[in-house]
């Protein structure tokens, strides 16, 4: 998975802000669950975003498929300014930049039989000749690892890893160059984990995809991503490429989630070296002032609180937005 | 922490549990045999359907009958064989001596009582203690996993806690008697990674303060490299290898261990971007059962022998056991 230099994504200043309350319950607020985020994405490559309940990887999906409004930024697919089209202009678009969800047993119609999915999905997108997509539905099934004669069978047939094998096809049924998968193994078991992994790779090879994937799971990340972003409380507070991201952490939000990683070996149990976070992330809707990490860093100083930290490269691709770094990544 | 001369708190011998279902009666667990000492950490793990969950609820009996049953089987505990005892003294294990903690922290507490409510209503079953010493009791439990504020947020409702504080207090109810025995099925697997890490380090701090076993059902590796002295792993009902942590993750004999092990993304030896070992397959249905290993179709190991009947478990050395038939003695593995 080389890729090119070419970015096919490009995301710049992102925001999705929701109001909620301004009613009965209390005051106005505003939750910011992305605010201001920026990357690429090169062309054939995965980058990831990875980070916990609330970091605002999944509402960063959501804005870039233009299913929950953008408050603020851009995003550009392969030079067409996806985040300004609307209506029509859109949904011609949309061909382009596919979705795969977490959870395979709420992304299929329980009435509907699987080829009917992917038949509607060609028809909506009007892939080719109306007389060539049931063999196009055909080619997609065995691309994901189906048998054709599952085309009649309606989803509660399926397993859980089938029913994503499924859900993945319907997103590939329109050839696009973006697929953005959220949480695409999450639901599924160790085995069937692997079996999807290894599928998501083999089609990005054969096909040069692009995919934006967001997880929680570190190990997956590692696996799948050339790039990944790290994201906390609607920031990315850093971003590089897997080798380095891995290799040598920088921000104490990074090093304290690898830290927390299962190891797989018995004997690092009783490292010493281990990081434990204290608490919860703060609230999105009340989000600190200053960097927003602070409160539960083992590094933080005072200024951490006032000041907010810029994302700023490091090393050629290594950016991290904390005050603490030095200009050579070490801890002040 | 490996407790082996620690006193026996479980032995579990035959257990089998059958389900009644539109399609035949299905054999859900099939003659599983386990044993816990005091204090120790065993680890069962497998994919999803392997009888995993059942067996923890077949030790609590909280097995629904029907369409469930018990059929046959053994569980001594402290002394006693559960399975024979009435409902009403089983009662007074349950909670008590023996607690469990589930998955969802969300659907396990009830939203309509505050969480001191809950945590004391769990006391003063099996205690005789007044409203405000069980209350104090909720207050003490709520500190000891964790709760900041445990005075004011005692008398808060489960919704005003994140899901790892949810998962914390489900800990606090579950531990308020002191039980000698916690079963924690997929503990963390609704949590973050930091959140994960600081339930597995409070479960540990806990065990080794007031010596309760735990029984930690998961799927992941990863969960049992960092929590279990001993693994047993679960295939389709049977337990097909059991052995200490060591023994499992880095000796595997059983190919379904293997697979499970290769197959997780993030072990020192994947190379990222590259395929990672597949177990191919699904476990099978219950109900369509052949005479052989029921691993036999996913396995890539497998021989004619394997097709004829069901391996048993073997015991290769005390505490370590394989139900495979290339790994009998003279088997070239």
């Amino acid at each position: 998975m080389t890729g090119t230099n070419d970015p096919l994504l490009t995301v710049r200043d992102l925001s999705v802000h929701f109001p909620v309350g301004g009613s009965l319950l209390g005051p106005r607020r505003v939750v910011k669950a992305v605010d201001g985020i920026s990357f690429d994405v090169r062309r054939g490559t995965t980058f990831g975003i990875v980070g916990e309940s609330g970091s605002g990887k999944s509402t960063t999906a959501l804005a870039i498929m233009r299913l929950v409004k953008i408050s603020a930024g851009t995003v550009a697919l392969g030079g067409t300014e996806i985040s300004r089209l609307e209506g029509e202009a859109l949904r011609r678009e949309r061909h382009r930049f596919q979705m795969v969800f977490q959870d395979p047993y709420a992304s299929l119609n329980p009435r509907k039989r699987a080829g009917d999915a992917i038949l509607e999905a060609l028809n909506l997108m009007d892939v080719g000749a109306p007389t060539d997509r049931p063999a196009r539905a055909r080619e997609l099934f065995l691309q994901t690892g189906l048998r054709p004669e599952q085309l009649q069978l309606f989803p509660h047939q399926f397993s859980g890893g089938q029913r994503q094998r499924i859900v993945l096809a319907r997103a590939l049924a329109a050839r696009p160059e973006l697929v953005v998968c959220d949480e695409p193994v999450s639901a599924l078991d160790v085995a069937i984990q692997a079996q999807m992994l290894n599928l998501m790779l083999r089609l990005q090879r054969e096909f040069g995809l692009t995919y934006l994937f967001i997880s929680h799971d570190l190990a997956v990340v590692r696996h799948l991503c050339d790039e990944v972003a790290v994201m906390y409380l609607g920031r990315i507070v850093e971003r590089a490429s897997r080798e380095q991201l891995f290799a040598r952490p920088l921000h104490p939000y990074t090093k304290a989630l690898w830290s927390a990683a299962p190891s797989f070996d018995p004997d690092a149990r009783s490292r010493k070296d281990r990081i434990r976070l204290q608490g919860d992330p703060p609230s999105p809707m009340a989000v600190p002032s200053g960097c927003r990490f602070a409160g539960r860093c083992p590094h933080s100083v005072d200024a951490c609180r006032d000041q907010d930290p810029p994302l700023r490269e490091i090393s050629p691709g290594h950016a991290v937005a904390c005050l603490r770094v030095d200009d050579t990544g070490q801890m002040r | 922490m490996t407790e082996a001369s620690a006193p026996l708190l479980l032995q579990v011998q035959g257990l089998t549990v059958e389900f009644r279902t539109r399609g035949g009666l299905a054999r859900v667990l099939d003659d599983v045999g386990f044993e816990l000492h005091r204090g120790e950490t065993l680890g069962v793990v497998g994919e999803s359907g392997c009888g995993k969950s059942v067996t923890a609820l077949a030790l609590m009996r909280l097995i629904a009958e029907p369409p469930g049953r018990i059929t046959k089987g053994q569980v001594c505990f402290a002394g006693r064989d559960l399975l024979q005892l009435p409902e009403s003294e089983m009662r007074r294990v349950r909670g008590n001596r023996m607690s469990m903690i589930f998955q969802e922290p969300m659907t396990s507490l009830n939203p309509a009582y505050t969480v001191g409510d809950q945590i004391s209503e769990t006391v003063r079953l099996h205690q005789s203690l007044t409203r405000s010493a069980a209350l104090q009791r909720a207050i003490e439990m709520l500190e000891a996993v964790g709760i900041p504020a445990a005075r004011q947020r005692v008398h808060e409702y489960p919704h005003q806690f994140s899901g790892g504080m949810r998962q914390r207090v489900m800990i606090a109810m579950a531990l308020a008697c002191e039980p000698d025995l916690l079963i924690a099925d997929e503990p963390t697997t609704a949590l973050d990674t930091t959140v994960q890490a600081q339930i597995f380090d409070l479960i540990g701090e806990l065990r080794s303060r007031t010596g309760t076993a735990v029984m930690l059902i998961t799927h992941d590796m990863g969960a049992i490299a960092e929590m279990a002295d001993r693994v047993v792993v679960m295939y389709a009902g049977h337990i097909v290898e059991s052995g200490t942590v060591r023994d499992i993750l880095q000796d595997p004999r059983h190919p379904y261990t293997k697979g499970l092990i290769a197959c997780a993304p993030g072990r020192r030896t994947t190379v990222p971007g590259q395929p990672l070992q597949e177990i191919p397959g699904t476990v099978p249905s219950l109900l369509e059962r052949g005479a052989g290993c029921l691993f036999a179709d996913r396995c890539a190991q497998v021989q004619p022998l394997c097709r004829q009947s069901i391996p048993p478990l073997h015991t290769l050395q005390p505490g370590r056991q394989v139900a495979c038939w290339m790994q009998r003695e003279g088997a070239s593995t």
